[in-house]
């Protein structure tokens, strides 16, 4: 019911079309990473989902932001079963990358954001090295790029009230990490992989 | 509420009008022909499978009366606008002011023709609103092409809230001998835009040749265009039983209802080419978004609001 009048929400302010241009939406065990705009980011992406995905597709976000606030804990932890990970103050006990891949196990895939927070411009920026160390140990996961459009317009940074704007999200073909590839090389591929996608 | 025997009827037309366009079109598609006449039969058939809905929940409004008009209408200008927006390059020193134009204007201009209130609903984007954006927007503090931007969200909000809005306005006229039957006038003029866009397109692929303005939009011709407006207005002319009107009066009533519809798909057509889109959206299969199904309709709805107003209240 929740979920349902959230996808109704998101329909009617972004309209979400989703162009599977590169994979199709089945049930595989995939990482759905994505260039970073808004806050709406992790809920488009899940809402644009087939509703037979989404109870199996959790998406990585901040916990500082998503814990804030009743309504914000209530969607995190129990319409789409975020995994909320720490952005400062990061140790060993809260290792984001333990975490994801904990919550993983063997059926659940993931969206992830691995420019880390909102950027202004609209090229995604140097992706950190999350992606890479998952790509590394789950090599069976698919990769898929995701590239968000108009969604800073939306909601861009700082406001707090949406503004209806039509967006697109694009997906593409699964990318895998090649035998001795090295991190910063497969991570700028993974960066531009999403960045491609703006034109297709 | 009693229920308008004449409007039972026109849905019948409308329901055996569609039955035949599908029958035409599932007869069409099984004909050999071309990968462009192919495609050609696809978007036709898509088009109409379309018109079904649309029709349904046209209907189903008219049924409910003023309050179903107002829903659909508001609804309408909604997707309009935000197809509109997404279009216009607008910056983020302008969110503040589209906020209002999506959740209060355009629910207030509606909700004043719910109240009946004239006076209001009918300067209320015109003047208050055209007053109120550019204040809003400055107080942002961001000057970059500040007048570009402003003209284009009034803009925005004078087509596709402004003027769509009259549709349903037309409800709450007070004509001597039509108490209680404006939805009729509501389905007149919603039928004879769509017509009229319906036999442009017609007359436009079978005898079109020669192009009006190609810059703007090459699919409009002068045969298209002569066939179009001719034919939807004797269309018109012959719902004259529908209306407070005479035959002639009806005539004259849908010539400047398709001519005005004709303006608005041309206007329409003309920032389309300028954005370089070819449709406003994606909402409606095989028509495009809702901007391109209603952009006469919003030339047209003001205008015969208050022709209506003028010499028939």
């Amino acid at each position: 019911m929740t979920s349902l009048l959230l996808t109704g929400t998101v329909r009617l302010l972004c309209g979400v079309r989703a162009h599977w241009q590169g994979c199709d939406p089945v049930p595989r065990q995939r990482i759905y990473f994505a260039n970073h705009t808004s806050n709406l980011d992790a809920l488009v992406i899940w809402a644009a989902l087939p509703p037979s995905l989404r109870t199996t597709t959790r998406p990585v976000a901040a916990r500082d932001y998503w814990q804030k606030g009743p309504i914000r804990r209530y969607l995190a932890h129990h319409v789409f079963h975020a995994i909320l990970i720490e952005r400062q103050k990061v140790t060993a006990g809260t290792n984001p990358l333990t975490a994801m891949i904990a919550a993983m196990g063997t059926t659940d895939s993931l969206i992830i954001f691995p420019e880390g927070g909102r950027k202004g411009g609209p090229e995604p920026e140097a992706f950190k090295s999350g992606l890479y160390h998952l790509a590394k140990q789950k090599p069976d996961v698919e990769l898929i790029p995701v590239y968000l459009e108009n969604l800073n317009r939306v909601l861009p940074k700082g406001e707090s009230l949406p503004v209806p704007t039509l967006c697109s999200l694009t997906l593409g073909a699964p990318l895998r990490l090649a035998s001795g590839e090295t991190k910063p090389d497969f991570l700028e591929r993974a960066r531009l992989a999403v960045w491609n996608l703006r034109n297709t | 509420m009693t229920f308008d025997p004449q409007l039972l009827k026109l849905f019948g037309g409308v329901l055996g009008i569609l039955l035949v366009a599908s029958v035409i079109g599932w007869r069409l598609a099984k004909r050999p022909g071309d990968e462009k006449w192919r495609a050609t039969v696809a978007n036709l058939n898509a088009r109409t499978a379309a018109w079904w809905v649309i029709a349904a929940v046209f209907a189903g409004s008219l049924f409910v009366g003023k309050t179903g008009l107002l829903v659909l209408f508001g609804l309408a200008s909604f997707l309009a606008l935000r197809e509109f927006i997404t279009l216009t390059p607008t910056r983020p020193g302008d969110h503040r002011t589209l906020f209002w134009a999506f959740f209060i204007i355009t629910p207030l201009q509606y909700w004043m023709i719910a109240e009946e209130w004239y006076g209001l609903f009918s300067i209320l984007i015109p003047v208050y609103v055209f007053l109120f954006i550019p204040v809003r927007s400055a107080l942002a503090g961001d000057c970059e092409r500040f007048l570009e931007r402003t003209a284009k969200i009034q803009w925005a909000l004078m087509v596709c809230v402004f003027c769509l809005s009259h549709a349903p306005a037309l409800m709450t006229l007070k004509i001597a001998g039509y108490e209680g039957q404006n939805a009729k006038l509501v389905f007149y003029l919603v039928a004879v835009t769509q017509i009229s866009d319906v036999l442009q397109y017609v007359w436009g692929k079978t005898l079109g040749r020669h192009r009006m303005v190609p810059t703007v939009s090459p699919n409009k011709t002068w045969e298209g265009f002569i066939g179009g407006i001719a034919s939807a207005t004797a269309i018109g002319a012959g719902l004259w039983w529908i209306t407070p009107f005479t035959p002639l009066q009806s005539a004259g009533m849908s010539l400047a209802i398709t001519c005005l519809g004709f303006a608005g798909g041309l206007v329409m057509s003309a920032i389309k080419r300028d954005r370089g889109v070819k449709d406003y959206g994606a909402l409606i299969e095989g028509h495009g978004g809702m901007m391109d199904r209603i952009d006469s309709l919003c030339f047209a709805a003001p205008v015969f609001f208050h022709l209506t107003r003028f010499y028939f209240t």
